[in-house]
């Protein structure tokens, strides 16, 4: 596989799925609007009870990543169960100043007809059908779902509406499911609501191993990840010719500016695929994983260059 | 938003019994011991118990809604799974043929199935599915909006509490799991099963399938895997459980334990004057993959429970006959309220 022709895709910042102290958050995103990625997406995906940030300070940090020529989107929860939980979703969903990602179909009843919206990776768009919907309520790009396959990303773009953009999930620990259990309360023996917000201490997702110490998944509150960091950097031909617009990198705790810049590089065509991988592979907080790209499972890893 | 709707007529009305049926033996068991309605999938991955052995053809299903409505009972099959381009006519012809063999409704989770099914058969009555993950009255009043869907089953992750702000804020019908295998993660927003084998409910139908499961003596015990992912090793003394993925054993900072949550089964009898009270329109018991005689036990018990609620709620009592019964079919023999009890969160 040759290497993307130049300047085809687009980078986008995924949201923090995980939860850090706020001066982390703040000193993450002063970084990123220094490195070279298009798009930032904001906000709390995935715990109501995280308070760090307040929308408000999403809001802020939008403010100077979109002085510094980022595209700016916030995104709603990817589970709604209570009313704090929907007056939340209505905030962001209303901001005003910024487009909106909509991880939940009450999100983009809220959105429908009032404001172009990002219809997110929760949504489960599957099919071309769903995303004319979407499309028609307003929807102006979609992510896809994390295990739809090349060839399932390829033929919905080849029936999606015109002019829609497509967003892959291109690197991080993939976010596999959600509960309305904590997880990592759990693992503490405290219950959600009286979690002590411990999910702060692992700041890339707690370590699940098989009992024959196979790193299998990562918990984060109630969200559930794969402990191998999904990365597509050596398929980024195969990547654009299914139809991708944009490649979601999913922030972590280290290194990040550094994967961005191996990304850059490698859509811009200045690195080849196989370089790329190799390159990555000390940057991730674990192996990393493609099956998904291929229709296999998740957790196979079979992309050149890569360690097998 | 918070705007609070009232449904009295809905509170004195008796809740519906759903019950899974696997197999044609299974339908005339549910119907014989008293559900109002049987739900049940076509022979292939269009619903989400796609396993061998299990399922109905359209011959099979033309028979049991003769024997369902003979006996007054409703039948309800399940297209709740999410199709892709390549496969999307099969779905497609599914709901035409659920709605030329005269079926009662359909279960769909896929917006762009619910589009289809709603322009092309617009008589045809529509639930929308679990797999549809809507866990806020907003969620299912835009299905309802969009498709005009009857009734909504809630995904297992709300509260007494959320569930009944729900039902009070919507116009649908609200069904909610009573009874069986409770899922852990939000329906529909699952993918921990193709993560290990390819395959996960959303894409092909089921989680942790049958023939991605390997059982295997080692000198440390039984070992099950799934996709080569060594889910849990038993001892002697325990009891080997079917390896779904979240039910494993798995070991963190060097704790070995269920992350996720152990073999248990959902049991909400003890909820169901507060269900009846708060308008719930009907229970569903979860099983389309269990034998026969589960779905003639539970059907029985639930069908007694639901009839003594109704008559008298104020004095209603769980009998111990009932969870004698139950328990002898639940999995891991233990019962959970799960996310109806806030404290399971």
């Amino acid at each position: 596989m040759s290497a993307a022709p130049r300047d085809t895709m687009k980078l986008a910042l995924g949201p923090l799925l995980y939860y850090w102290p706020r001066e982390a958050v703040l000193a993450f995103y002063r970084d990123a609007a220094r490195w070279p990625v298009d798009t930032v997406y904001l906000g709390e995906t995935v715990c109501s009870r995280r308070r760090e940030l307040k929308l408000a300070d999403w809001i802020a940090i939008g403010a100077e990543l979109a002085a510094a020529g980022k595209e700016v989107v916030l995104s709603t929860a990817e589970l709604i169960e209570s009313d704090a939980d929907l007056r939340a979703m209505h905030a962001v969903a209303g901001n005003g100043k910024f487009r909106v990602e909509a991880n939940d179909m009450a999100a983009v009843r809220a959105l429908a007809g009032k404001a172009p919206f990002v219809a997110g990776p929760f949504l489960n768009v599957y099919n071309a059908g769903t995303l004319w919907l979407l499309a028609e309520l307003g929807a102006t790009r979609w992510v896809a779902p994390v295990e739809l396959s090349r060839e399932g990303i390829a033929a919905v773009v080849a029936e999606a509406p015109e002019g829609i953009e497509t967003e892959v999930f291109a690197y991080g620990r993939l976010p596999l499911a959600v509960s309305a259990r904590c997880f990592t309360a759990r693992y503490h023996n405290l219950t959600k609501d009286h979690c002590e917000f411990r999910c702060i201490d692992n700041p890339d997702g707690l370590a699940v191993d098989t009992q024959d110490g196979q790193h299998f998944l990562a918990l984060n509150g109630v969200q559930t990840q794969s402990a191998a960091v999904h990365s597509l950097a050596p398929l980024l031909g195969e990547a654009r010719a299914a139809g991708a617009d944009l490649l979601r990198l999913s922030p972590q705790s280290r290194n990040m500016a550094e994967v961005v810049a191996v990304f850059r590089d490698a859509v811009s065509g200045d690195l080849a695929p196989r370089d790329a991988a190799a390159r990555l592979v000390p940057l991730m907080p674990a192996a990393p994983c493609d099956g998904y790209w291929h229709g296999k499972p998740g957790i196979l890893q079979s992309a050149p260059g890569s360690r097998t | 938003m918070a705007q609070v709707v009232a449904f009295p007529e809905r509170k004195s009305r008796p809740m519906k019994l759903v019950c899974p049926a696997g197999t044609p033996p299974a339908l005339k068991l549910a119907v014989d011991n008293g559900a109002d309605d049987v739900y049940l999938g076509f022979k292939d991955e269009t619903n989400a118990r796609n396993f061998a052995g299990l399922n109905f053809d359209d011959k099979a299903i033309g028979d049991g809604i003769g024997y369902a409505h003979a006996k007054g009972a409703q039948v309800l099959v399940a297209l709740n799974t999410f199709p892709q381009p390549a496969t999307w006519r099969k779905w497609q012809s599914a709901v035409d043929r659920a709605a030329g063999l005269g079926v009662d409704a359909i279960i769909v989770a896929d917006a762009g199935l619910l589009a289809y099914a709603a322009k092309s058969h617009p008589s045809l009555r529509l639930h929308l599915s679990v797999q549809g993950s809507a866990t806020s009255h907003e969620a299912i009043n835009f299905y309802h909006e969009h498709f005009g869907i009857r009734r909504a089953v809630l995904p297992r992750v709300l509260s007494v509490e959320q569930a009944e702000k729900v039902v009070s804020r919507t116009p649908v019908e609200v069904e909610v799991f009573g009874f069986g295998s409770l899922s852990i993660m939000v329906e529909g927003r699952c993918a921990l099963s193709s993560y290990a084998t390819g395959e996960s409910p959303n894409t092909h139908g089921g989680c942790s399938p049958a023939k991605a499961i390997r059982w295997q003596q080692s000198p440390r015990g039984l070992e099950s895997r799934l996709g080569g992912v060594l889910i849990d090793r038993f001892g002697e003394e325990d009891h080997p459980g079917y390896p779904t993925l979240c039910r494993g054993r798995f070991v963190v900072n060097g704790d070995t334990y269920y992350p996720f949550e152990e073999p248990t089964s959902l049991n909400t009898l003890e909820l169901l004057p507060r269900l009846q009270a708060m308008g719930v329109a009907a229970i569903k018991i979860e099983g389309r993959q269990r034998s026969p005689v589960y779905v003639e036990t539970v059907t029985r018990v639930w069908r007694e429970a639901l009839d003594d609620c109704a008559r008298e709620p104020q004095r209603f009592r769980v009998k111990p006959a009932w969870q004698e019964a139950l328990a002898g079919i639940s999995e891991g023999r233990q019962c959970t309220l799960g996310a109806y009890h806030r404290p399971w969160k």
